[in-house]
């Protein structure tokens, strides 16, 4: 093929695997939620784990913890303004297909029942305010995951329609999300073949460390990407994957570098210790190269951009799916966010064909 | 070296920054009391319009506890990741020696002196009565 046509072909169209959306407005979700829920909201509130209920995760270094250039000019929150998000993001990185990540209140809300209802308000939310405007955008199936039955039903009555692409967990949850009382959720994200992206974040309640209350937020921002190793570390010894082999799961937001270290540990441990945890039948590593993918936001960033590729040869060209995290101040800019080279074959695997496979596009 | 006019002195306050786009190239003009510095609004790190960011200063600590600011307003933070540049240097305040954002030089100039030529305005009309922020490129 000529130098001409490969440059021509090479036009990325990328897959962007987490996107956030906000609402303009705490009414936003009122024509989605029934009258008894919204008196409730009204009169008692969305009490969560978190442990000041008037503060919010909000702000993490930056107000809203978004780019200070992704405010809409009508002042309302980054990611409420799908023009404006058109603008800023879709049209100016030719992204094809973006999913969408809401961070709102709703799965770790206490009241099991006002938490199953945000979530659903939440589903038609995106649809009515996103996906059935933006063809690009695809939603996320947000699920009260601490009352799995619950979940499952959510599951079940989004399956099968187009504008979700997968089902959203979170990095904290009220125990490791492999344990049995969560399984009802995996083996509905397998009969349904919808991937479960993990996103970092959400407020469990425990101290976001193993030691403790952190200090400051850039010990917290940092801690975060314990509490994915811990999700799938669980995962993994639990079985989940041994059990639902087609299950597939992107951990979104939560770094990679250290993904062949803890390979490397867990293949070790299972070595020595696998009569504990005898249904596994392949050491750890081999669950995380046939189940498990990693968003490349935030980027990882050696001070020598070589040992980057190295890092990502460890994990696999196969394994890794772009995000942007828009319109989060940590977003990663598809042009610049890689320090290192990548041939076009990786380039490609990387921004857009690993997506495609994962989210069946 | 061309002389471009891009704005005249009362338009861009002390405290105050402007983007201007000169010969095809994103300048971010600031003015700090009264001295102007033009720094190409590119961050060198993902690229971020820099003109965006908070202007703010340095929280420096000589030791745990005691906490001051200093060179307040002359400190330009990238609105994406945060990175912080010295307006005055275009240095990058964690790796002055590697990183640092180009600088053009900018000056206010008597529109009397300006007169005599040569420069470029391509927006503004010049008047011998003003004072007019320079942008060399």
């Amino acid at each position: 093929m000529s130098e001409v046509l490969d440059r021509q072909t090479t036009k990325l169209r990328i897959i962007d695997s987490d996107i956030h959306p906000s609402l303009a407005s705490e009414r936003d979700l009122d024509p989605f939620l029934s009258t008894r829920w919204r008196k409730h909201i009204a009169e008692y509130g969305k009490l969560s784990h978190r442990p000041l209920a008037g503060r919010g995760t909000y702000p993490r270094f930056s107000p809203n913890t978004a780019r200070r250039d992704a405010w809409p000019a009508n002042g309302n929150a980054p990611g409420s303004d799908l023009d404006f998000m058109r603008r800023q993001l879709l049209d100016r990185y030719d992204i094809e297909v973006g999913i969408l990540e809401p961070l709102l209140d709703c799965n770790l809300v206490r009241n099991p029942g006002l938490a199953a209802a945000l979530c659903s308000a939440i589903n038609d939310w995106q649809v009515a305010a996103f996906t059935s405007q933006e063809r690009r955008l695809r939603a996320s199936i947000l699920i009260p995951f601490e009352d799995p039955a619950a979940a499952v039903v959510e599951i079940d009555r989004r399956a099968g329609d187009r504008n979700f692409a997968q089902i959203q967990l979170t990095s904290r949850s009220l125990a490791p999300i492999g344990q049995r009382r969560y399984w009802p959720i995996f083996e509905a994200a397998a009969r349904h073949g919808l991937p479960i992206g993990m996103h970092i974040g959400g407020e469990s309640g425990h101290a976001p460390s193993p030691g403790g209350w952190p200090s400051f937020y850039a010990e917290d921002h940092h801690v975060l990407v314990h509490s994915m190793q811990t999700q799938l570390t669980s995962m993994i010894l639990e079985g989940v994957f041994e059990h639902f082999p087609t299950l597939k799961m992107i951990c979104i937001e939560g770094g990679f570098a250290w993904a062949p270290n803890l390979a490397w540990r867990l293949d070790r441990h299972w070595q020595k210790m696998r009569s504990e945890v005898p249904d596994l039948t392949m050491p750890p590593s081999a669950y995380m190269r046939r189940n498990v993918w990693f968003s490349t936001q935030p980027m990882e960033e050696p001070e020598r951009p070589e040992e980057l590729r190295r890092t990502l040869e460890w994990i696999g060209w196969d394994r890794l799916v772009f995000a942007s995290d828009y319109p989060h101040w940590d977003f990663d800019d598809p042009e610049h966010a890689f320090p290192c080279r990548l041939s076009e074959a990786e380039r490609r695997a990387i921004f857009r064909g690993n997506a495609e496979g994962i989210y069946r596009l | 070296m061309t002389r471009h006019v891009v704005a005249a002195v009362r338009d861009l306050p002390p405290g105050g920054r402007k983007l201007f786009s000169v010969r095809g190239r994103p300048i971010a003009v600031f003015n700090l009391e009264g001295q102007f510095y033009g720094l190409l609004n590119r961050c060198p790190h993902q690229g971020g319009s820099l003109c965006e960011g908070l202007l703010t200063g340095l929280v420096l600590a000589d030791t745990p506890g005691e906490y001051r600011m200093e060179r307040a307003g002359e400190i330009i933070r990238c609105p994406w990741h945060g990175w912080e540049f010295d307006i005055r240097t275009g240095q990058s305040w964690c790796e002055p020696d590697k990183i640092a954002v180009r600088q053009f030089p900018v000056q206010a100039t008597s529109g009397q002196a300006l007169v005599q030529g040569p420069y470029v305005a391509e927006t503004i009309a010049v008047s011998v009565e003003e004072h007019y922020i320079v942008v060399e490129i």
